[in-house]
Order: structure tokens, then C-alpha cells, then sequence
């Protein structure tokens, strides 16, 4: 069973979001990928308007509409528009399919103005996936690292967070959050680097590892040979692929009713 | 199932940042012959960063005759910032019977339009060398901050090439999300080759081929710097007929040292 927790639409082949997730249907299927978690629309803003994370919101539920038993949705929300994030999650959330938030590159993540949004998601048992990078260039403005992650997850420990890209210089990354234990991490959007999984599993604990692409911009493939490669446990490899991600997303999904 | 692929990008000995599962020639070949992988052309990381190549590429030599159980192919390490570099590209041609040479021009301080680097061309053709050029070795935002080493400047290079006869040039670790129209560019002079082990985006193989004819694209892992199951899978994900699997997983190379 293998569940890609990181997947956007914008990079995928089509004119509309029907057509691009039919496409990344087929490509899933050809990788044996049972489920997608998608998040984002068509056209990417690094700083969204209200307007604007509706719209992207729009696109990726249009996209959900008949794949349902294939793809899960997460919210994108700007924190510097709080109620307007606050809405998208009611709309999305609580009163729509999805089941985890997306935060990318808005507003670093330990800014207070995270904290209700924070709030919000994890009453409804929903997902929170921040974007981290540690560049050694140093990150954008706004760019979170798996520090300031650390720093959010501190003050919110019945919520449950993702470090995306693992920070992508991942042997600072993992370091970074590992003992922050309500904080999971997420192997998409970095060269196939080995032995990140292998340090992934040692330093977290298999159980805190999950496979994702950042696809269609990365390969499903080279992302999935992260995990496929590495040299870990039959056991600990059935976790990464889908189990923990299916574990996380169990409550919210029991919570719409939905069947697995 | 692939009946037997030819990997153009392996390489050995150990990466200076961290250790690898498959640092050790014989574990790498291991996990080569796992994947039914036939052939695989080898570098030597040493070569990167070390001074005395000539050391490096004999220990290259013999790592791949001692544990390459035929599938280990040596390609020498050339820096022509080194003074007689000429002497370590008549041992990898005439005492070592290589294949081909690889060069690393962002790690060894030149750049393409570097006449050093046309007369190296011209060397390397003049003998029949494949000549391997590794575009960069890992992500810039990754790399330790005391040693930041960008990527390769290709654009000198599709003029240059039109200059040089007989060469068979390989770019290694090439692809990035912006340079698709210079690799665009270079495939047109026909005699550039390129590896897919840094080919990315969902569907990678079968997009590029709408940009390269399939005949320029050589299966490449960059093991055990990187999964070499990342590239395998490649394969699979994109819809590629039967023919433009066998050419890009072994023919395309096979051609290339024929």
C-alpha cells in the first residue's frame, strides 16, 4: 500500500484540474500509488490573497471531485489573512473533504498569527503540513525552517505536524525536530539522496517517516526509490510507504465518515 | 523487466560529506547485479577533489578490475587545471585501455569556454574517448556552506562542439528545472548524450522526449550517491514504447563505445 502524502496538480500535464489529476492517475497507477494528497491550485502564489487561496482551494476540490476514493485534499492557507484562513478551513475542513493544511512560504510558521489556525486543525484532527528548507544560501523570506516548525510544534502538542522536505538539507533537518515527537517527516521535493531514509529511521523512528513526491515538479519515481532503496525493515518500509500516513489521517477520515 | 541495462553513471571510492551503503566497490556491484544492471561506467569520487588523479584513476582501475565482475567500466578522472594533464589522458587511453574520461569543470575551476577545455575535447576525441562531464554533483541549497559549487554554464558549449570532430560527449547530472532549452539546444549538434539520473517531474522521460529525440538519453543513476532505485523506477513511470526503453536503458550507450 503505498499513499504519496505531497502532490500538486500545477505541474501535472492538462488545461483544467479534471485533466491533470486523470493524468496523475494514470501515473500513480503505473507506480502502484493507491492515494494522492494534493494541495494547491493551478497557478502557485507564494503569498496568496483570501481570493486567491479560495481560488487554489477551488481548484484542488474540483480536482478531488471524482477521485474521491483516490486523493485527499489539503487546505492552502496564508497566516498573514487569519480569518480568511479560518474560513477556508470551515469551508474545506470541516464542511468539505479535506483533511490537513498546507503552509508554505507565506509567513514563517513560529509567528504567533499560527496559533489559531493551529487551533482550528487540530480540533478537527487535521494534518498540518508545514514547507521547511535549511538552504545554505540561507532561506527566503518567510521560508520556515525545521526550527521555527519545532518552535510552533512546542506550543501546540495535541496537534500533529509534517516538516516537509525534511528541511532538504536533511541531516540538519532531521536533527532538528527529532525530539519534537508531534512532528513527522515528509521525504518529497529533494534530489534522491541516499541514506536519508536510512538516517530518517534512525534518528525518528520509522513510525515518524513518510513518503511523499512533490510531484508532478519531482518524479514519483526518484522520489519513491527513496524508499524502495533504502535499507530498512520490510516493516518499517510498509510504514513509511502508507501506513503511518493512513495511521495520521485515520481520526479525520472516521470523523467525514469516510471508509478505508 | 529490463533484460540487461548499462548504468553510465556509477561511481566509487567515498563521497567527502557522508558515508554511503554502497561505498564499497563490491557492496555497489552488489546492488548493480541485483538490478540486473550489465555494465556500469564508473568514476572515481576521488577525483573530484583530490590532486594526485593519477593515483586516483589507478585505484579506479583496479577497484573495477578486482570487484567489477565484468560490470564495472573505469572512465578516468581528467582536470586540466593540473599541470601535464596530457600524461593522465595518455594513461587512461594507452596504459588503461578506459573507455572514457569524466571531468568535473565546476569542482576544477574552468569554465567551458576555457580553451583548455576545447583542447581537452579535441585530446580526448582524437583517441576515441567518451568524454563524461558532470554538470553538477548535488543540489547547490544542500551543499556544505563552506563549499558551495554551482552548476555547470553550458552555454558555450553548442557553439564549441560544432568546432570539435568525432567527440562523444556525455552530460552527467545535467538536468535542472531551467536549462531545458540550452540541453534543447545541444541535442541538435548531435553530439551530445545526456544521463537521466537528475531528470525529475512526474512523467520525466516521456516529457523530455518530446524536447530530445530518444536516441541522446542514457540511463543514469548516480549511485551510491544516489538511490540507484530512484532511477530505475523511472523507467517504469513514464510511458516509453518498447524501443525507446532499450534504447535509452542500454542500446544508446552500447552505441556510444561501439
Amino acid at each position: 500500500m503505498i499513499w504519496d502524502l505531497h502532490c500538486h496538480i500545477a505541474t501535472v500535464p492538462g488545461r483544467t484540474p479534471d485533466e491533470r489529476m486523470a493524468r496523475f492517475i494514470e501515473f500513480a497507477d503505473r507506480m502502484g500509488i493507491e492515494r494522492l494528497c494534493i494541495y494547491m491550485g493551478q497557478h502557485w502564489s507564494r503569498d496568496p490573497s483570501p481570493e486567491d487561496m479560495r481560488l487554489q482551494n477551488d481548484e484542488v476540490l474540483q480536482a478531488l471531485s471524482h477521485w474521491h476514493h483516490r486523493a485527499f485534499g489539503f487546505v492552502y492557507l496564508n497566516p498573514k489573512h487569519v480569518e480568511a484562513s479560518l474560513r477556508e478551513i470551515d469551508r474545506c475542513i470541516a464542511n468539505g473533504p479535506m483533511v490537513g493544511v498546507k503552509l508554505w512560504v507565506a509567513q514563517k510558521c513560529n509567528a504567533k498569527e499560527l496559533d489559531p489556525i493551529v487551533e482550528a486543525a487540530a480540533k478537527l484532527k487535521a494534518v498540518i503540513f508545514q514547507h521547511t528548507w535549511l538552504k545554505a544560501a540561507g532561506n527566503d523570506a518567510g521560508e520556515s525552517s525545521p526550527a521555527d516548525l519545532a518552535e510552533l510544534a512546542a506550543r501546540h502538542p495535541e496537534a500533529t505536524f509534517i516538516c516537509g522536505h525534511s528541511g532538504g538539507d536533511w541531516e540538519r533537518g532531521l536533527r532538528t525536530i527529532r525530539a519534537s515527537k508531534n512532528i513527522y517527516t515528509d521525504l518529497a521535493g529533494f534530489d534522491p539522496t541516499a541514506g536519508v531514509t536510512e538516517m530518517a529511521v534512525r534518528e525518528l523512528g520509522a513510525q515518524r517517516v513518510l513518503y511523499g513526491s512533490d510531484a508532478g515538479g519531482r518524479s514519483l519515481a526518484s522520489q519513491l526509490g527513496k524508499v524502495t532503496g533504502a535499507t530498512i525493515s520490510e516493516h518499517d518500509r510498509k510504514l513509511i510507504l502508507g501506513g503511518n500516513l493512513k495511521r495520521l489521517l485515520t481520526p479525520i477520515l472516521k470523523q467525514k465518515g469516510v471508509a478505508l | 523487466m529490463i533484460a540487461s541495462l548499462i548504468d553510465v553513471n556509477v561511481n566509487l571510492s567515498r563521497w567527502p560529506f557522508r558515508r554511503l551503503l554502497q561505498d564499497e566497490p563490491s557492496h555497489l556491484v552488489s546492488k548493480l547485479r541485483e538490478h540486473h544492471v550489465g555494465q556500469a561506467w564508473a568514476g572515481s569520487f576521488d577525483g573530484i577533489l583530490h590532486k594526485d588523479i593519477a593515483a586516483s584513476n589507478e585505484r579506479l582501475m583496479h577497484d573495477c578490475h578486482q570487484f567489477g565482475h565484468g560490470i564495472l567500466a573505469p572512465f578516468g578522472v581528467v582536470n586540466p587545471m593540473l599541470p601535464d594533464w596530457e600524461e593522465d589522458l595518455r594513461r587512461c587511453h594507452e596504459d588503461y585501455k578506459m573507455r572514457g574520461i569524466r571531468l568535473y569543470p565546476n569542482y576544477h575551476g574552468y569554465k567551458l569556454d576555457n580553451p583548455v577545455f576545447a583542447k581537452l575535447l579535441r585530446a580526448a576525441a582524437g583517441c576515441h574517448l567518451v568524454v563524461q562531464l558532470a554538470v553538477m554533483m548535488e543540489d547547490q541549497r544542500t551543499q556544505h556552506p563552506l563549499m558551495q559549487i554551482g552548476p555547470v554554464d553550458l552555454e558555450p558549449l553548442p557553439s564549441l562542439l560544432n568546432q570539435i570532430e568525432n567527440l562523444r560527449l556525455i552530460l552527467l547530472n545535467c538536468f535542472q528545472p531551467y536549462n531545458l532549452q540550452v540541453i534543447s539546444k545541444l541535442a541538435t549538434t548531435g553530439k551530445v548524450c545526456f544521463d537521466t539520473s537528475t531528470l525529475e517531474g512526474v512523467g520525466g522521460i516521456e516529457n523530455l522526449l518530446k524536447h530530445i529525440p530518444s536516441r541522446y538519453l542514457l540511463f543514469g543513476s548516480n549511485a551510491p550517491l544516489f538511490y540507484f532505485e530512484s532511477a530505475l523506477l523511472k523507467l517504469k513511470e513514464s510511458f516509453l514504447s518498447d524501443d525507446e526503453k532499450k534504447f535509452i536503458s542500454s542500446e544508446n550507450a552500447r552505441r556510444l563505445i561501439e
